[in-house]
């Protein structure tokens, strides 16, 4: 392996690591459960793409074929992300703010957590 | 009949796709186990699916995906300056409320997941109707701003792409 290449896969294990480290610095830090969550679902996904990129250059480098399961992890990342943080914030907001403290919908149903949908309104 | 067999074509491709994705090693055995997962897996959950998504221009979604990846970077390197160079005291975090123009349920997820993953927000809740969208944005001092950038950049491409 070339100095290049291992450049290359000590550059992304860096800057993964710095971003793992800012993320989890940044649950210590901010003091509010929903800011909270915004260090995780942004600043580790970084942290976690990088490795994934070091990993894909090193076998890239040591077998010559490209690697396809780091594309996986990735994509499987992306996708449960959001959802997890969607999660934390709706039980957040369940057990521990009232509709007051949010602002209004501005449509004709309140937000979900605290309103019926319309059509069970109305059936019921 | 062919309906029956494949109810979903778009999910039974993705099966297969990440199929061979996780042997990682393309031989015709894995190929056909790969189908019968394609096949398989669709008819088992179809009670949970009841319509098809509507795509009418997949194109489109691969530039937004190209645009989200961006954006993702992005907002990784600016939550992180916030979390490292801002004081706490300083760090204003508002709501904003987003009204949805889009109203395929698909579209929705993923403009939801669109805004976790991008720069200082996260979706929290929808209302009860799905026609609004409730973000918690770390740091603004504009909200009109915010939710201007999401709906330009996000939402007007989700429309073209499922609607």
């Amino acid at each position: 392996m070339n100095f290049v290449v291992e450049l290359l896969i000590a550059c992304a294990l860096v800057v993964s690591g710095v971003f793992g480290l800012v993320g989890s610095y940044g649950l210590v830090k901010l003091t509010d459960t929903l800011q909270r969550l915004h260090a995780p679902t942004k600043a580790t996904t970084l942290g976690v793409g990088g490795v994934l990129v070091a990993s894909m250059i090193f076998f890239y480098a040591k077998t010559g074929s490209l690697s396809i399961h780091e594309l996986l992890i990735s994509v499987f990342l992306l996708l449960t992300a959001p959802i997890t943080a969607n999660f934390i914030s709706k039980t957040y907001m369940a057990r521990h703010l009232k509709e007051s403290d949010l602002p209004d919908s501005q449509t004709a149903c309140g937000w979900s957590i605290y309103d019926e949908p319309p059509e069970s309104r109305t059936g019921s | 009949m062919l309906k029956r067999l494949i109810p979903h074509p778009l999910l039974s491709l993705t099966l297969v796709f990440v199929w061979l994705a996780l042997v990682n090693k393309f031989t015709v055995g894995n190929a056909l186990l790969g189908v019968l997962f394609g096949v398989v897996i669709p008819m088992l959950t179809a009670p949970y699916w009841p319509d098809r998504p509507k795509i009418s221009r997949p194109l489109k979604g691969f530039a937004y995906v190209a645009i989200v990846l961006w954006d993702i970077v992005v907002a990784n390197v600016q939550v992180a300056a916030i979390i490292l160079f801002k004081r706490e005291k300083n760090i204003r975090s508002r709501w904003i409320v987003i009204p949805l123009e889009v109203t395929s349920a698909e579209a929705i997820t993923v403009l939801a997941g669109t805004i976790t993953m991008t720069p200082g927000t996260v979706s929290a809740t929808l209302s009860a109707d799905a026609r609004s969208i409730l973000v918690h944005c770390l740091d603004t001092d504009d909200v009109d701003a915010v939710r201007d950038e999401i709906k330009n950049r996000y939402e007007r491409r989700l429309k073209e792409i499922f609607e």
